[in-house]
């Protein structure tokens, strides 16, 4: 138990990318798949994140009084990468908008129907 | 002055050009500053090239920050030759792009075409010069965005779920990727490549490294289209407007591929340690599986883009088959090959493009006769088809002939003995389209069809004489290869 919780961040992150994934290959739905893909890029953050954490460490603003500090890196790499996610799933939701105008439904296997005609 | 900042320009000119034409929103304009910036950029990529020949290879600190804490851009003859490839088939393509678009669009989306082909430039370019992994991972996101935008652009309602299928498949590729990168950081505490290189071999046995190696594998495969992990390739190409189809096919499985050379010989440590994974293997056979299943399935298609955009997985196996053999002459192969096929695929699809043009469609049945209204299109069309096929005279005979070299080099008959065999079935469905379009009453619709624009036209044959010199002159493009080949193996940078 206390090998689990001692990494908890870690398995949390195999969860959800585990968990995202499974979303992505299960679901039909557009719109679910990708709330599954949102999922599966948000462990990626965990994943940056949790390296990055100085034990006993502050803020990494110099400061009197203060001699450890985290590492800032990761938080600047994944506020980038939060960008680019935001980005995609926005363009993502857009292609669903249009694919519902053209065909009316926004189910995999009924616009593959559609297609095969 | 301008030359030591030529690998930021590179980037920064079709970056700042993109929201250019975003903003003037006129069709015309829009299509000139794309001009202008890809043809600079392509200038810039010569004038690396003859940087990187001079000097060797040229470090550049973005923005003053030294590296390895600033991010780093680092050509050397590797990624030269990959720049070459990308801003140059742009360069060919964007004239090419005027007519088509102006007669489809109206003037505010033309703008936005223009936007989104800058931006995918911008990405692509990126990738391939920066010597950053995360910023690998940040270009490689602009390019696939911008990509996903020009393909749902095609005409038929089908490009909409083609690019949505592309985006959920993309984006779990970009994702593995940047998974790797992470799990790379955080057993070195280090981004530039470079420095990366210099650490990884040391601990390239411990279990993070060996995780990062599997989750680059299976991202990068599957942005370069690897049997079978191509799924979002044949309708992405087939419906997306004839432009973004060439640039595509031309460049952006092409910069996967570098991405994946890069990874695993420079950063993991030269071949030895390649040929030392299961790799190598894995992509034997299914590069193998991936140039028959792939072209026996172009075969039985109706739809020629879609019949050359599965060759375009068949020729992706042909590439990967020479990175699997870990040699001198399979990684010129490869690396010529990648050369040669974007020049091949790009015209091809830009002459498709003209077709469609005149025609409306390019199904097999609807192209019945038209080589008789539309002869120079479709003789172009046949000689890149030639190319493909592998034959004596065009480039595409080198790209075999180095691959066939290369099997032999290791005694691999029967490989040899595949790889031609893999090369007849190209020649059927070139053949299908030969006997359609020559041999064939034209339909009712070819029979009012006029030539293609000679706008259209001279690019496309910018590319087709390309694909002739190259298959005559290999001094160039083999040159290239093979430096680029040695660099490889020899895992430095």
């Amino acid at each position: 138990m206390t090998v689990f919780l001692a990494d908890l961040n870690y398995w949390v992150t195999i969860f959800l990318m585990i968990g995202g994934l499974y979303i992505i290959a299960a679901h039909g739905n557009m719109i679910k798949k990708l709330v599954g893909l949102s999922i599966f890029q948000t462990s990626v953050y965990l994943l940056f994140l949790s390296p990055g954490k100085v034990l006993g460490g502050t803020a990494p603003i110099i400061a009197p009084g203060f001699e450890v500090y985290s590492n800032p890196l990761p938080h600047v790499l994944i506020l980038t990468a939060i960008v680019v996610g935001v980005a995609t799933i926005a363009l993502g939701l857009a292609l669903v908008v249009r694919i519902h105008e053209a065909y009316g439904t926004i189910e995999d296997d009924e616009v593959q129907e559609m297609e095969a005609d | 002055m301008l030359a030591a900042h030529l690998p930021a320009l590179q980037v920064v000119i079709p970056l700042l050009a993109a929201p250019l034409c975003a903003l003037f929103r006129r069709g015309f304009i829009g299509w000139l500053i794309a001009v202008v910036a890809n043809w600079l950029a392509f200038a810039a990529s010569i004038g690396l090239l003859f940087r990187v020949m001079n000097e060797g290879v040229i470090s550049y600190a973005m923005g003053g920050w030294a590296p390895p804490i600033g991010i780093e851009y680092r050509v050397d003859m590797i990624n030269v030759f990959v720049l070459l490839v990308v801003s140059g088939v742009g360069a060919v393509i964007i004239p090419f792009a005027r007519t088509g678009t102006a007669a489809r669009f109206n003037d505010t989306d033309q703008a936005w075409f223009y936007t989104m082909y800058l931006l995918a430039l911008t990405g692509l370019l990126g990738v391939t010069i920066t010597g950053d992994a995360f910023n690998i991972f940040v270009f490689l996101e602009i390019s696939s965005l911008a990509s996903y935008v020009m393909i749902a652009m095609g005409r038929d309602r089908r490009a909409l779920t083609a690019a949505y299928q592309y985006l959920i498949m993309g984006t779990v590729g970009a994702t593995f990727i940047v998974i790797g990168i992470g799990l790379l950081w955080a057993m070195t505490g280090t981004l530039n490549m470079a420095d990366l290189a210099q650490r990884i071999p040391e601990i390239n046995h411990t279990r993070p490294v060996l995780a990062a190696l599997a989750f680059l594998a299976v991202g990068i495969s599957l942005k370069l289209a690897l049997f079978p992990l191509h799924l979002w390739l044949p309708n992405a190409y087939a419906y997306a407007p004839a432009v973004a189809s060439a640039f595509l096919a031309g460049t952006a499985t092409k910069v996967a591929i570098y991405l994946f050379l890069r990874f695993f010989y420079t950063v993991f440590g030269g071949g030895e340690f390649f040929a030392s994974t299961p790799i190598p293997a894995m992509f034997l056979a299914l590069s193998i599986v991936a140039m028959f299943a792939a072209s026996t399935v172009a075969v039985f298609q109706a739809d020629v883009k879609r019949m050359f955009a599965y060759s375009s997985v068949a020729q992706v196996g042909f590439i990967t088959l020479g990175i699997s053999m870990v040699s001198d002459a399979g990684l010129t192969a490869a690396m010529v090959h990648l050369f040669n096929h974007a020049i091949m695929k790009a015209g091809i699809f830009m002459l498709l493009g003209a077709v469609m043009f005149r025609l409306g469609s390019v199904k097999l049945e609807d192209m019945a006769g038209i080589g008789r209204k539309m002869p120079f299109t479709m003789a172009g069309i046949v000689i890149l088809g030639l190319g493909l096929i592998g034959t004596p005279g065009t480039s595409g005979f080198v790209s075999k002939w180095w691959i066939v070299l290369a099997a032999l080099e290791k005694d691999q008959w029967w490989l040899v003995a595949l790889i031609l065999v893999a090369s007849l079935i190209t020649m059927i469905y070139v053949g299908r389209i030969v006997e359609v379009a020559y041999f064939r009453e034209p339909s009712a619709k070819a029979v009012t069809l006029r030539e293609a624009p000679l706008m259209m036209l001279i690019p496309a044959y910018v590319l087709v004489a390309a694909t002739i010199y190259f298959g005559l002159d290999t001094e160039w493009s083999v040159g290239l290869a093979q430096r680029a080949a040695a660099a490889l193996l020899a895992g430095t940078y």
